[in-house]
């Protein structure tokens, strides 16, 4: 800790609280604001942003915001599109990034460094560089589905999830964590007659605890956040995310609160989601500092 | 195993389903109206009324917001997933034909010879697309306004030059009631831009592209009458006569209505809010000249056939139905845009003799041109917003006009000339 | 790590396999394709077949010239100057537009400076794509060190032993987790001229003598606006990765600082920062790679308005490859883009590295 000398005398006390309160209202009041307004028509909201009244649920609140913005826009659909896409990619990454990093922290094979070094490599490369390439190629893979082989990801659930599945940063995490742990549980196992897999299922995976929150937690706010590549690949209402849903709200005429209830609806699972894990949030991200 | 079972059973609910479908088949339709309750509602009517009137064919419609209405028919041209019936944009239509997307209708032109002319989509000869509506311009006033000012009213025959027209503004900017003197909705970005400052660019005799080869934009975009209009343009946000780039979209709803501005230059559209929003003494006055014949924009939402579609024929049955006087009496009585034919305009509350927005379709038969019609529309129409933006913003207008040439013609050179 | 005795290269790339194809799939092979587009003129749908063009797109984007214009003579060979006092020059149109120099044609002016009584100016063909590429410089360089200065302030902040100080820890990081097209939205209300928060504080905290600011329409407002916003939240995000590295410090330097008399400003100098090079180093890369990202809050807000001031690299991209359907273009962008972030984090690791 930075100072142990213990400093509870009371006005110094004070003044470290205060300084942390204004700090901590900054931070908080835009979001106040755009609850707050959620609950107020239109006209009002307006009005009260030039003033204090902006933070505080006053004048002539209610719901009606609330459902205009469902009747303008399918958030429900849009709720669930993001929820649907977000899990599936989580899970399917925590997968198949943690198999790649078992296979380069515990096993010997040819070229592993080679491809090792290759996938690394892809983190200096920014998304944004590779979106519109990303797009065409989307645009003419095949796929299997219930319908029979349709040749384009455009407008699915597929193309949402399956490009986001493998990354860089999420394998080196996972291969950063294998490293911190102990050999000789794998040695011992080898030992005993165990494949590789069984090793992977029921030694190591129990142990990634750590690890596995912080990728889940990164990917997931990568994905329920997402803009860009939804916005250039998906336009189908029944397939949209949440953040490209957006669009309903600002086409002829825009009602500021509907736009506010739309945004705290959007947010606030997210919010709560951190407030209630706030802590294993915040130490996951730490350790992906510490571990640098 | 259990896949196996899934993959039977969803195989044998396939063929199914189609077995029954084939008394019916399925034509899929992509409209730009998501977001906008009363046009998806007359739609759905006028699809329901056509599902129910014959057994051939069943209309299915998938709604989209208008803004990325376009990307997303892109998207699907991209993927060869094109519907059978889309609604297309009339000034984006001959992009659409010549990039592939679109057929030509197999219905003959003759059907719709008392159609305005804007509602016709024709590209290379052959007719694309046909709109039930048209969209037309005015100047909105009160008539209180041009009472208080002192105002001469202008009429189709003899509207106001543009001294007149500067005569009104600075009248309003100096009697103090107003925020501003006339707002020109740049907070609606996108195609309003060209569809509606592009007329007064044409009024001065410039163009967003030349005409008369559609191979370069040097000359009537930059040229001595486009300067002028730049420079024009760029006096009214210096001088204070109007709002600019930073209006925020609910004063460009509400401003006129509430009285922040005493001139509003709209589309027809927007005439039903105004009404209803209590402007009883509304007036609408034509577009001001400003040397080379007033002019207004032309040409609004069409529907046409995609060039992917197995069923043109199926297609053409449903908008030859849509394209009935009744249906476009229905919209315009909804929506407020001008039906495309004078019967039709005769059945609908305000467009007939007397109506309160009659006066619209003199305009339009009047004044309307409609915006290039070229497959380098796409680029030059975002060149030319861009330009107006910059423009308002205070750059240098004959600069920004070249630049804008420059691009303009260096993307219809990329394109081999867009077939021209 | 791995047994050296055993070589299983059948589970070695069975358990790689998956990941590592979905990698090349998704993110090596467009990253070559965006290369190989660049070097075209591929457009997103067009009936015209796709043409190699060699580095003409590069020569669109990087093109420039340097002109000198001399001052406008009136028949006696005095200077004319206009109504301010100022020289006036001949129209730079007449220069590229004209036959003479058809090189030129097609550039426009960039930026200008004075030379004795002529004008130097250069000219470039594609200003807007230089403006996005000075933007997105300036956003860089401003935003880390001032967002990483923040953070750590934030985190000695929070580092104390005081009671709810978790409480705050909670609360300062929050915007972290909402997303960032939300909060544009939320920021462009608040900038708003006539009803925006800002101008309503700045009016009441000035007795109405600061006007309202029109923020995101004032060309030299609106960038800084938007690094504003950013900063705002991302700041927490970093702020916990100082407050670990703080945490790593042993309490034992910090006796041994307290025995010796140190003063704040001293045990901060040398026993604080240096156990937090290490962090400070990957901070550095991490908001230095996010902020060269710059497009959501940009094409919510301010769509590279106005008068270009808030154009950066990838909205540009987009706008080119996605909405003038010109991919040749913005694939150019995108390598572009690649390169010189390819080329900071060499130098930041080369400059950062353990000697």
């Amino acid at each position: 800790m930075a100072d142990i000398r213990p400093d509870n005398h009371g006005i110094r006390l004070a003044v470290r609280y205060l300084v942390l309160v204004l700090i901590a209202l900054i931070f908080i009041l835009p979001l106040v604001i755009m609850v707050m307004s959620s609950f107020k028509p239109t006209l009002q909201l307006l009005q009260d942003t030039s003033s204090l009244r902006a933070f505080l649920p006053v004048g002539d609140l209610s719901l009606d915001n609330y459902e205009g913005a469902f009747r303008r826009a399918p958030v429900l659909t849009f709720v669930f599109n993001s929820v649907l896409v977000t899990g599936l990619t989580v899970l399917l990454s925590l997968v198949i990034c943690s198999l790649a990093a078992f296979s380069f922290v515990y096993l010997n094979w040819r070229g592993r460094d080679v491809v090792l070094s290759i996938i690394l490599a892809t983190l200096i490369i920014p998304f944004e560089t590779i979106a519109i390439p990303l797009l065409m190629i989307v645009s003419k893979l095949p796929w299997i589905g219930l319908e029979g082989l349709k040749w384009s990801w455009l407008n699915t659930y597929h193309v949402q999830i399956v490009p986001w599945v493998a990354d860089g940063l999420t394998i080196f995490l996972f291969v950063q964590y294998f490293k911190g742990l102990p050999g000789e549980l794998v040695e011992a196992s080898r030992v005993e007659g165990a494949s590789w897999f069984q090793i992977y299922r029921r030694v190591i995976m129990p142990l990634s605890g750590p690890v596995l929150a912080t990728a889940a937690i990164l990917k997931f706010l990568v994905m329920y956040n997402q803009y860009l590549w939804p916005l250039i690949v998906v336009q189908q209402e029944s397939y949209r995310p949440v953040m490209v849903g957006l669009q309903y709200f600002f086409q002829l005429d825009v009602l500021w609160g509907e736009v506010m209830a739309y945004l705290t609806l959007i947010t606030v699972p997210v919010l709560a989601f951190y407030l209630v894990l706030q802590r294993a949030f915040i130490a996951s991200i730490a350790s992906t500092g510490v571990k640098g | 195993m259990k896949q196996t079972k899934i993959y039977t059973g969803a195989l044998l609910a396939s063929v199914l389903m189609t077995g029954t479908a084939l008394a019916q088949t399925e034509l899929s339709m992509w409209y730009h109206g998501a977001g906008s309750d009363v046009e998806i509602a007359l739609v759905t009517q006028v699809i329901d009324d056509f599902n129910a009137s014959q057994d051939d064919w069943e209309v299915v419609l998938e709604s989209f917001p208008q803004e990325s209405y376009n990307d997303s028919i892109s998207a699907a041209a991209l993927s060869g997933d094109l519907p059978d019936i889309v609604d297309v944009d009339g000034p984006i239509m001959p992009n659409w034909a010549w990039a592939g997307y679109l057929q030509p209708l197999p219905i003959d032109e003759s059907e719709f010879d008392d159609f305005l002319p804007g509602t016709k989509g024709i590209w290379d000869g052959k007719l694309y697309s046909i709109g039930l509506w048209d969209a037309a311009l005015a100047l909105y006033t009160r008539q209180s306004t041009l009472d208080d000012l002192g105002l001469r009213t202008p009429t189709l025959d003899d509207p106001w030059d543009k001294d007149e027209f500067m005569a009104a503004l600075d009248a309003a900017k100096a009697s103090g009631d107003y925020e501003y003197a006339v707002d020109m909705g740049l907070a609606w970005t996108g195609e309003w831009y060209p569809y509606a400052i592009g007329p007064f660019l044409q009024s001065f005799g410039g163009d967003i592209v030349d005409r008369s080869t559609y191979l370069t934009a040097e000359g009537v975009l930059n040229g001595d009458e486009a300067i002028a209009f730049g420079e024009w343009w760029q006096s009214l946000f210096t001088e204070g006569y109007a709002p600019g780039t930073s209006q925020d979209p609910a004063d460009r709803d509400s401003g006129f209505i509430s009285g922040k501005y005493a001139f509003s230059w709209n589309g027809n559209w927007a005439a039903v809010a105004a009404i209803e929003g209590g402007v009883d003494d509304i007036v609408f006055l034509p577009a001001p000249d400003f040397g080379n014949g007033p002019t207004i924009g032309a040409a609004s939402w069409q529907f046409g056939v995609s060039a992917s579609s197995e069923h043109p024929e199926g297609a053409a049955e449903f908008i030859k139905f849509a394209a009935q006087d009744k249906y476009l009496a229905a919209f315009s009585d909804g929506i407020g845009l001008i039906p495309a034919t004078p019967t039709a305009a005769a059945m609908t509350e305000r467009y007939q003799e007397g109506g309160a927005l009659n006066v619209f379709f003199g305009l339009s038969e009047a004044q309307a041109l409609v915006r290039p019609v070229t497959p380098g529309y796409v680029v030059a129409a975002k060149v030319f917003e861009k330009a107006l933006a910059d423009i308002s913003n205070g750059a240098d207008v004959a600069d920004t006009l070249d630049a804008a040439v420059d691009e303009i013609d260096a993307d219809i050179e990329r394109n081999n000339g867009y077939g021209f | 790590m791995a047994s050296k005795l055993t070589t299983s290269n059948r589970s070695g790339w069975g358990f790689a396999l998956p990941g590592f194809s979905l990698i090349v799939l998704f993110i090596v092979l467009p990253f070559f394709f965006a290369f190989g587009f660049s070097l075209t003129n591929q457009r997103l749908i067009s009936p015209n077949p796709t043409e190699y063009v060699g580095f003409e797109n590069y020569r669109n984007l990087l093109g420039f010239g340097l002109v000198t214009l001399e001052p406008e003579r009136s028949d006696d060979g005095a200077v004319v100057r206009d109504d301010d006092g100022e020289i006036a020059y001949p129209r730079l149109r007449t220069i590229t537009r004209s036959d003479e120099y058809p090189q030129y044609r097609g550039m426009r002016e960039w930026f200008r400076w004075q030379d004795g009584e002529n004008a130097k100016v250069v000219i470039a063909s594609d200003v807007v794509f230089l403006r996005a590429l000075t933007n997105t410089f300036l956003f860089v360089i401003i935003v880390a060190p001032v967002q990483g200065g923040l953070a750590l302030g934030l985190a000695l902040l929070i580092n104390q032993r005081l009671k709810g100080i978790n409480v705050f820890r909670a609360i300062y990081f929050m915007p972290v987790v909402v997303s960032i097209v939300v909060v544009s939205l939320l920021w462009r209300f608040l900038y708003d001229v006539s009803d925006g928060m800002f101008n309503s504080m700045l009016g009441f905290f000035s007795f109405g003598l600061i006007g309202p600011i029109d923020w995101l329409g004032n060309p030299d407002t609106a960038l800084p606006a938007i690094m504003v916003m950013s900063i705002w939240q991302a700041v927490g995000f970093h702020m916990v990765i100082w407050l670990a590295g703080l945490q790593t410090i042993s309490p034992t330097l910090y006796e041994a600082a307290a025995i010796e008399g140190a003063s704040k400003w001293q045990t901060f100098r040398y026993v604080t920062w240096p156990g937090l090079r290490h962090t400070a180093v990957l901070i550095l890369i991490v908001i230095t790679m996010q902020a060269f990202a710059l497009f959501s809050q940009v094409d919510v807000m301010t769509s590279g308005g106005p008068l270009d001031s808030t154009q950066t690299l990838v909205f540009q991209a987009v706008e080119r490859g996605y909405g003038k359907q010109d991919i040749s273009g913005g694939s150019t962008i995108s390598v572009i883009l690649f390169l010189i972030v390819l080329t900071i984090s060499l130098i930041q690791r080369f400059l950062t590295r353990e000697r």
